[in-house]
């Protein structure tokens, strides 16, 4: 594979782990080495104890489990399984989000208030709820209760699949992939991949499609508007990323996970003078707090805040031995953390009740207590500074300044007010279709090269990238979420930039923010008056790891737009099934994926799909 | 001469031997193209249960091949360079005697055809794929000479008692 990242800090700390005696998620790629054949191609399965069974990929017996399942019929029930456990962790952080707010409106929570109480009154709008003459915290309270509804729902559907244009919802309904509700179709997933329910992989896959739709149109859409209602919709913000933002002569406080909760109050505990005061008692110039992943995606988008790093960079934040304590919540957090940071001072902070990680300090999280945990976890920082063994710290220079916070509403913002200048600038083919590039990091392929080279090619070729997640962290350490950028960018799209004051790449927020990509999808495609299957728009997810990954490649899908994966996902000894998921598919519900891991040629397929949509428009190629 | 050599203790029967010798016969040597290949490409090493044990059984490329001596065209010969026994596919007839002579069972058939196929011990490689799969090290590829004297040194680490029971059991002190 040659060097294990194109991000010069990240390899500084990669042999800094090395000569400290630190195993990194590369290392243990290695040892994994060569993996299980039948895992890669998904034709194993753990569902009952007649089991374990595996299918033969090359035709030999035995070529059905003993319960008499196909490859087909295991791999799609694997996939599924990994939809809903990704729809799960999606939601079940949407369902946080709004439980906040209800708290938060009930007056139960400490510290949170409801900062964007515009949106909060556009939502009520939407879900049919009076807000003239009623207080925010009355709207909330009566908005939050209808979204819970929605987790369990008895009625109906999923109020955001509205925002979908009508064609989209027609075919959903011809489909039946129309969500009933966020957690049920978790539950549908685990009841019909039980032994003996559905074998069918069509059937199985047209509820992989809806488990995903309950994600993308519903968990992960609450967890993003109802966290824009409690700590701000974002605007554009400017500050800087990777590991050279841990500061030597400060207390470095690493925010990692994917919630907001409890970070946007770590963010405002470090500003409070008594305990910058103590700070400065132990010696240090002040308190530094940065992210990493998508919880540093939330506190980026909102408040500006530097970001260490993406998801393999974890474990080298801790290897610079500047990290007073690493704070982490829920999802992507390496259980080698604590292993890891025994070898520095660095203190491990475990806060959710889902998420213990032996060897880490547990602090309980409530959002009735917020503030006084956050500024316990603080203290615990400042007085783990002293302890810092100066021999063992080494920050890499290396930083970079992004802008991000594209939030819908900051788009439209910088584009004077509607998406008119962005729909014309499409039409006149300085743009030629818009591409979101999102998910994680994968040892499978040089960090940050699957992220970096698509991103660049797209530009380069005048397609807009919008961005999320690990993804949009990758561009923010190469430098492609400045304006500046926009010399990279082709001639169409580096005017348009330039013109609006724009980097060609926009940073819109954390994995669940993929949710502000389909409202833009589905408001360019309402404008347009089609199908959101007929935009020139593509998604990829270049260097895909996690379960969270394959629901959304399951919404993007379901929302008719062509997806191209960087990693191989395991399917491919079921061939009716990848055969059904890269072609079929498309007959179906007018999208599907395709499997490319040289990012340049990924690039190419998105060129091509954009063209050939350009085509069905009727616009110039 | 080294030989692929089985430590039956190891084996958990995960085929991954199988696949990585597949893959290994394939005209891709990748696994994601591999399954996709026209002809499929097959096995060489067959994961074989026995009650609680599973043995990887292939080849063993025996001094007196009968599968060598059984073959009526010449396609089953020995490589003189490298001491394995060896099939030579323009030759095959396809009549499977030396199926019916191996006592191993290891000599299998291409898909879809009666010619055969068998372990060629990987002579791209510098360690057959089965053994660099094997997760648990099951597999080995050692001379005779290395696999007896590992056997030896852990029979003797077995018998290597500690140093202040050793008087009382009748051994020497190396001092005294």
């Amino acid at each position: 594979m040659g060097e294990r990242s194109i991000d010069k800090a990240s390899l500084e700390m990669i042999n800094k782990a090395a000569q400290d005696g630190i195993e990194t998620a590369w290392d243990r790629y290695e040892k994994q080495q060569p993996q299980c054949g039948f895992g890669l191609l998904g034709i194993c399965c753990r569902n009952c104890n007649m089991g374990p069974c595996r299918i033969d990929p090359f035709g030999d017996e035995p070529q059905e489990g003993v319960c008499g399942a196909t490859a087909d019929t295991i791999a799609a029930r694997n996939l599924l399984r990994m939809i809903a456990a990704g729809a799960a962790a999606h939601s079940d952080h949407g369902r946080d989000i709004v439980t906040t707010l209800y708290e938060t409106a009930s007056g139960e929570t400490q510290g949170y208030q409801i900062k964007d109480e515009e949106k909060l009154r556009a939502l009520a709008v939407e879900f049919g709820i009076p807000a003239e003459g009623r207080s925010k915290e009355e709207i909330a309270r009566d908005l939050a209760r209808e979204a819970m509804e929605e987790f369990g729902m008895v009625k109906g559907t999923l109020h955001f699949l509205n925002r979908a244009p009508e064609k989209r919802r027609q075919l959903w309904d011809k489909v039946g992939v129309k969500p009933r509700g966020i957690d049920r179709e978790v539950v549908d997933v685990m009841h019909r991949t039980h032994m003996g329910v559905d074998t069918d992989y069509v059937n199985l896959t047209l509820q992989g499609v809806r488990a995903g739709l309950s994600d993308g149109w519903g968990g992960s859409m609450f967890a993003t508007e109802f966290s824009d209602v409690l700590f701000g919709t974002p605007q554009p913000v400017k500050r800087q990323s990777n590991l050279g933002v841990l500061k030597a002569e400060d207390v470095n406080i690493v925010v990692h996970g994917h919630e907001p909760v409890l970070s946007d109050m770590i963010v405002q505990a470090a500003k409070e003078e008594e305990l910058l005061a103590a700070a400065r008692e132990k010696g240090a110039a002040g308190i530094n707090v940065c992210g990493m992943c998508c919880t540093g995606n939330e506190i980026l988008m909102r408040h500006g805040v530097p970001v260490a790093g993406n998801f393999l960079q974890q474990e080298l934040a801790v290897v610079t031995g500047a990290v007073e304590a690493m704070v982490v919540d829920v999802q992507c957090i390496m259980p080698s953390l604590p292993t890891v940071a025994a070898c520095y001072h660095t203190r491990v902070i475990s806060t959710s009740p889902k998420a213990r990680f032996p060897g880490a300090e547990h602090v309980p999280f409530s959002e009735q207590t917020a503030w006084d945990t956050a500024r316990k976890i603080v203290k615990m920082a400042i007085d783990n500074f002293p302890r810092r063994k100066k021999e063992l710290v080494r920050i890499p220079e290396e930083k970079m300044e992004y802008m991000a916070g594209f939030s819908v509403e900051a788009i439209v913002k910088a584009l004077g007010g509607s998406l008119d200048p962005l729909l014309d600038a499409i039409k006149a083919g300085q743009i030629k279709g818009i591409a979101a590039i999102v998910g994680c990091n994968n040892p499978k392929i040089r960090h940050d090269y699957g992220h970096v080279a698509l991103t660049r090619e797209l530009i380069k070729n005048d397609v807009l990238v919008v961005q999320t997640g690990c993804a949009a962290i990758a561009s923010a350490k190469a430098g492609l979420l400045l304006p500046e950028a926009a010399e990279e960018a082709g001639p169409g799209l580096g005017a348009v930039c330039k013109a609006v004051g724009i980097p060609p790449v926009l940073h819109m927020g954390s994995c669940v923010d993929i949710s502000r990509i389909l409202v833009t999808a589905a408001a360019i495609a309402n404008a347009l008056g089609v199908d959101m299957s007929e935009l020139p728009a593509a998604g990829a997810a270049p260097e895909w790891m996690s379960e969270k990954a394959v629901s959304i490649g399951s919404y993007v899908i379901g929302s008719g737009i062509f997806t191209v994966l960087g990693t191989v996902p395991p399917v491919l000894g079921a061939k009716k099934f990848t055969e059904l998921l890269t072609k079929g598919a498309q007959d179906v519900l007018g999208a599907a994926f395709a499997v490319e891991t040289d990012p340049l040629k990924a690039a190419g397929l998105i060129l091509e799909h954009i063209a050939a949509k350009r085509k069905g428009l009727g616009l110039e190629s | 001469m080294k030989e692929v050599q089985v430590d039956v203790n190891r084996c958990v029967g995960c085929k991954s031997c199988e696949i990585a010798c597949a893959v290994e016969h394939s005209r891709t040597k990748e696994l994601f193209n591999a399954v996709f290949e026209e002809i499929t490409p097959r096995r060489r090493v067959f994961v074989q249960a026995a009650g609680e044990c599973s043995v990887p059984v292939s080849c063993r490329h025996c001094e007196q091949a009968f599968c060598i001596r059984v073959c009526p065209t010449g396609a089953m010969y020995r490589d003189e360079a490298s001491q394995t026994v060896l099939h030579n596919d323009l030759r095959c007839i396809g009549c499977g005697f030396c199926e019916l002579a191996c006592p191993f069972g290891a000599v299998a058939r291409s898909a879809g055809s009666k010619l055969v196929v068998k372990c060629d011990r990987c002579p791209d490689r510098e360690i057959p794929a089965c053994v660099g799969a094997c997760p648990t090290k099951a597999l080995l590829f050692l001379t005779p000479e290395e696999t007896q004297r590992r056997k030896r040194s852990a029979l003797a680490e077995q018998m290597c008692l500690p140093e202040e029971w050793r008087s009382e059991a009748g051994g020497q002190r190396s001092e005294s």
